[in-house]
């Protein structure tokens, strides 16, 4: 099932599977975090994706299918690893449907598949939904993995934790927007986003979130260590907040107050495959607990 | 302050050889565009070959010293000139304080490395000094210089002569055609064997769309895909793929029309099939290449790669010894 390939002489790119699944993301994290801990020589990056991961190296030092041979051997041993992981979940106050991205979506309408609509509207529609609160209720239900980090410094891409019937999927812009707002909740295909800067973007979006993720100046009091906020392998739960409380997280933010909610949680895959109601609200439990 | 920017230039930013070990948190290498230009205008100012220089793309800045120094210019023929009096390329020359640097019209390839002896000294973040515009970080204040800016210099560890020089044979060429080699892999399978095929004959101009994060082409037939069921996760269009990451010098194609290539300030990842991905000794040349330059992308295997970058490897060390 796993298919390589080299990126020219200095990558080497491995698809662990064609489409998008837990444990698609968890062999990749797996062998990500075993080929990081066997410090091979030569190794420049090793940046685990959704489904897939790559490892740049230098040619210099270890011949291409000298690094291909590693990596295999690599993968081979982190395949009998048991489908657990130590982790943490995080607590998101989003503010949905905000006038800030509905500014901006309205700008963009005509790069949109339903001009007629807006983007939490035609989400709610197309995946069956009976009402926007219902669509908010399910995006803020059951809790994310943060299944890869990248594309812009520190933006996490999120995979909704159920079952696939009850995945959100929504297609991306028909052209993608020049501008997003900073800190933008998106959405496409089946992943979630949160914009960590201003820019470009082509998925859908649903709100904004008031706690920043990314800060190169390091001045947020929880980002002093370092400037990104997530890593691949973390949870995440959204929680909707309105203008008023979003607006007061944000004063707290500039403050130095405001702490995320955070707890440390063990996630096992095969506990999930046998339960997924139950593993989810064991989480949130956790969460919400003291 | 040891150089005041009276003109900044359309975007010159401080860069050095970059900042691995972050791509996998979506924060790319950055750096020169042009590796071997920065390391050969450093080296012959006397520094290191990764110490932090400017870029100039397409125009170059005007900028008044406040110190006695030396500097260099190098990669792109954009020829320099010290209060209006014309001095060579690939040469170190003297300035003098109070004297002003600035550009004459580019005549060829896009950008220029201007190293000036010491370094450009801005805060090292996560081990470099590059600038990175998206994430706003490192270089002089997370962007590309404007006028009123102050550089301030480092402090020298070797001297610097002036007129050393890299002799014009072991000038890497800037203009004149252009052929960039790939190795085909990632996402080819997608493609009809047709469209690969004429992927590789056609001629592709570069597009207006080209920076730092990606060269952009246009002129080619629109791509064809192999019909398939697309995968969950991957989106409805034909040239989407789970989000995966993506290799510096990747060729994606969003909806199979305009080929991008991905540079220094690469977006680390996202859901467009690649074709294949251009060659580490090529790097070089898309960074001075101008829009509208007329480009062949050709195939080539691995052992055709790794001859190259030893090929170029030999020409920098070459440059070395000239330079002494």
């Amino acid at each position: 099932m796993t298919r390589t390939s080299f990126g020219a002489d200095e990558h080497v790119f491995v698809e662990v599977a064609e489409e998008m699944s837990l444990e698609a993301f968890f062999t990749a994290l797996s062998v990500t975090k075993a080929l990081r801990a066997a410090q091979i020589r030569g190794v420049a990056e090793i940046c685990p994706a959704n489904a897939s991961f790559q490892v740049k190296f230098d040619p210099d030092v270890i011949a291409p299918d000298d690094m291909l041979a590693e990596i295999k051997a690599v993968q081979a041993q982190a395949a009998g690893a048991d489908h657990t992981l130590a982790t943490r979940i995080v607590e998101v106050p989003v503010y949905y449907n905000d006038p800030w991205t509905h500014a901006t979506l309205m700008r963009f309408r005509e790069r949109h598949q339903d001009p007629q609509s807006t983007d939490l509207d035609y989400a709610a529609r197309i995946n069956d939904f009976g009402s926007v609160d219902d669509f908010i209720t399910a995006h803020s239900g059951a809790p994310w993995f943060v299944s890869m980090v990248g594309f812009v410094a520190g933006l996490p891409f999120l995979y909704q934790m159920v079952e696939r019937p009850r995945q959100i999927e929504v297609p991306k812009y028909l052209r993608p927007r020049t501008d997003t707002p900073k800190l933008t909740v998106g959405h496409g295909g089946c992943f979630g986003c949160i914009y960590s800067v201003r820019g470009a973007g082509g998925y859908q979006m649903f709100g904004i979130t008031p706690m920043p993720i990314y800060d190169p100046k390091q001045e947020i009091s929880y980002l002093r260590n370092f400037m990104i906020f997530f890593n691949p392998g973390d949870m995440v739960k959204f929680r909707p907040v309105d203008r008023a409380e979003y607006e007061a997280i944000e004063q707290d933010v500039a403050a130095g107050r405001f702490e995320p909610r955070i707890r440390p949680v063990t996630f096992s895959l095969d506990a999930f495959r046998a339960d997924p109601g139950a593993t989810t609200a064991a989480l949130l439990e956790t969460l919400h607990g003291h | 302050m040891d150089i005041e920017v009276l003109k900044p230039g359309l975007s010159t930013s401080v860069q050095d050889l970059g900042r691995p070990g972050y791509y996998h948190l979506g924060i790319p290498l950055s750096g020169a565009m042009d590796r071997l230009a920065l390391a050969a205008a450093n080296r012959l100012v006397g520094n290191d070959e990764g110490d932090a220089a400017l870029e100039a793309v397409f125009m170059g800045p005007e900028l008044r010293f406040a110190t006695d120094t030396v500097v260099a210019v190098t990669g792109a023929v954009l020829p320099p000139k010290l209060d209006g009096a014309p001095r060579p390329l690939w040469t170190s020359f003297a300035v003098k304080a109070g004297q002003v640097l600035g550009f004459d019209h580019l005549r060829a390839g896009a950008r220029a490395y201007i190293a000036i002896a010491g370094g450009i000294d801005v805060p090292v973040v996560l081990g470099s000094r590059a600038t990175y515009v998206l994430g706003a970080l490192g270089g002089f204040e997370g962007r590309a210089l404007q006028a009123g800016d102050a550089l301030r210099l480092g402090t020298r560890r070797n001297a610097a002569t002036p007129g050393a020089s890299v002799p014009e044979a072991l000038r890497p060429p800037v203009d004149g055609a252009t052929e960039l080699r790939v190795v085909t892999g990632l996402y080819w399978h997608r493609l009809t064997d047709e469209a690969g095929t004429r992927f590789f004959a056609e001629t592709w101009k570069v597009a207006p769309e080209a920076d730092r994060i990606g060269y952009r082409f246009r002129g080619g037939t629109p791509l064809a895909f192999q019909p398939r069921q697309q995968p969950f996760g991957a989106g409805s269009d034909p040239s989407n793929i789970v989000d995966s990451c993506y290799p510096y010098g990747s060729i994606q194609v969003p909806g199979g029309t305009e080929p991008i290539v991905l540079h220094r300030d690469a977006v680390s990842g996202g859901g467009y099939f690649m074709l294949g991905t251009v060659i580490s000794a090529d790097m070089d040349r898309i960074g001075q290449l101008q829009p509208h330059a007329q480009v062949r992308f050709v195939a080539v295997d691995m052992a055709a790669a790794l001859a190259a970058r030893h090929e170029r490897s030999e020409r920098l060390e070459r440059i070395r010894a000239a330079i002494g």
